[in-house]
């Protein structure tokens, strides 16, 4: 099945290549086409640029240990020359993308929990719309500035935040009890089936809201905030925390991205150079994981991410 | 090496497979409209060389500038190259509310009645989402 995801995506990348050379267009001198380039760009530039900016995210998100989306948000909207209207919705259906790609798998390996998923989704897709609908009512020199100091608060999350390979839950809580919320999932590694259940889920709930609402406000994937509440705060173990949360991002950006594109904020010029980038730049960094040094990397991106962060936070006070 | 298989309950299975035909789906058509797009096949609305004139504007006044409705409006220019590319976008949008409604009977089979009605209201969020009624913008 991942053949056959490949196959596509390589067929989009080269369909987006090719395409601009065949483009009516493109009918142009390429002598004449490198100059406008040179300049005020012809229109295929910032798409290429866009294109290959999105494959390097890709590589970094996964040897990163962040989603695509957190990445792209700030990134493309801080150095790019789009909107940030369309950078959000672009970043929603990147994020998606991403997550319905891998979802199946991993719900099918038993690692993502749809038990664990449907409450929690149900508050997150709900929020996110609220945060959709406040995102493209604020006034965007506001939401660049939040959006800056989110992803420098981000960092210092990423800096921080202590995982827990298998929670100590001494006992579930009343609700995830009544929702039944446990599993038993296959630990390759030591060979052993573990057995797992959550606690604390009203207050897991209860913080989905701001992780729902940022997510639509912002156009970010939230697995950095996902992956923390399900670990730490409720006490699933960290395989199925960071599985149940990719899959996640399936439902909650799915609800934000129908208030981006109902809004007008998708540019199909963007979105799809965008999202097959980002897509083949992650299948080419799983790969690369295993001879890439996971803590210079995962430095690399924070650094990167904090003056993406930096760099919106000034863009939002007019700097 | 364990079966996987015996640790997902099938509900999961069913919901993991409706989701991994709609996303291949969803991907193929990309493929094909992003193609009949790029190479000037189908006539784009907006003509490529005049994009960059809008998508630095905020998605009001792109929308306004352009001529072009919100909402479900752009249905109505699926004749256009640009506007193809937004049927496989919104079936990824959209395969999560596929993915809800194949399971909600096997809930309700199981007499899972709080988790099919969860599954139910997830639905009804996300069709109020699609549906265009919540107005958003500046």
């Amino acid at each position: 099945m991942r053949k056959k995801a490949w196959i596509i995506l390589l067929i989009l990348s080269v369909v987006f290549l090719l395409s601009s050379a065949v483009s009516p267009a493109f009918a142009k001198d390429a002598a004449e086409m490198m100059a406008e380039a040179a300049g005020d760009h012809a229109w295929w530039f910032w798409p290429l640029v866009l294109f290959v900016v999105t494959f390097a995210l890709g590589i970094f998100a996964v040897l990163g240990g962040v989603g695509g989306g957190v990445l792209y948000v700030p990134i493309i909207s801080g150095f790019f020359p789009f909107h940030l209207d369309f950078v959000r919705g672009a970043g929603l259906l990147v994020a998606l993308s991403g997550a319905l790609a891998a979802g199946p798998g991993l719900l099918k390996s038993g690692l993502a929990s749809l038990r664990l998923a449907i409450p929690v989704a149900l508050i997150a897709s709900t929020c996110a719309i609220a945060g959709a609908m406040i995102g493209l009512a604020l006034p965007t020199n506001i939401v660049q500035i939040f959006l800056g100091l989110t992803i420098i608060g981000i960092c210092v999350l990423m800096l921080t935040a202590k995982k827990a390979e298998y929670p100590d839950v001494p006992q579930s809580d009343k609700l995830s009890s009544v929702l039944r919320i446990y599993g038993v999932y296959y630990e390759d590694s030591s060979g052993k089936e573990v057995d797992w259940k959550v606690h604390r889920t009203p207050l897991g709930l209860v913080l989905f809201i701001g992780i729902g609402l940022m997510a639509g406000l912002f156009g970010l994937g939230a697995g950095w905030a996902n992956v923390p509440v399900l670990n730490l705060v409720m006490g699933a173990p960290l395989k199925i925390s960071v599985a149940t949360s990719k899959f996640l991002l399936s439902i909650t950006d799915t609800s934000a991205a129908w208030i981006y594109l109902n809004k007008g904020c998708v540019i199909p010029m963007m979105v799809v150079p965008s999202l097959v980038g980002i897509m083949l730049g992650s299948f080419v960094g799983v790969r690369l994981l295993k001879i890439a040094k996971p803590t210079f990397i995962r430095w690399m991106v924070i650094v990167i991410l904090a003056f993406a962060g930096i760099k919106a936070f000034l863009k939002g006070i007019g700097i | 090496m364990a079966d996987p298989g015996k640790y997902v309950t099938p509900e999961q299975q069913l919901y993991a497979e409706m989701l991994e035909k709609g996303m291949y789906v969803g991907l193929l058509l990309l493929l094909i409209t992003f193609l009949l797009y790029a190479t000037g096949i189908v006539d784009p609305y907006i003509p490529l060389d005049k994009i960059a004139d809008y998508w630095h504007q905020s998605a009001t006044d792109y929308l306004h500038q352009a001529g072009i409705p919100d909402g479900w409006g752009w249905v109505g220019f699926l004749g256009y190259g640009d506007f193809l590319n937004f049927i496989p976008i919104a079936l990824l949008a959209g395969v999560t509310i596929f993915s809800y409604l194949t399971i909600i009977p096997i809930l309700l089979k199981q007499n899972d009645k709080v988790y099919a009605i969860l599954a139910g209201i997830e639905v009804l969020i996300l069709v109020l989402a699609a549906s265009g009624l919540l107005k958003a913008g500046h």
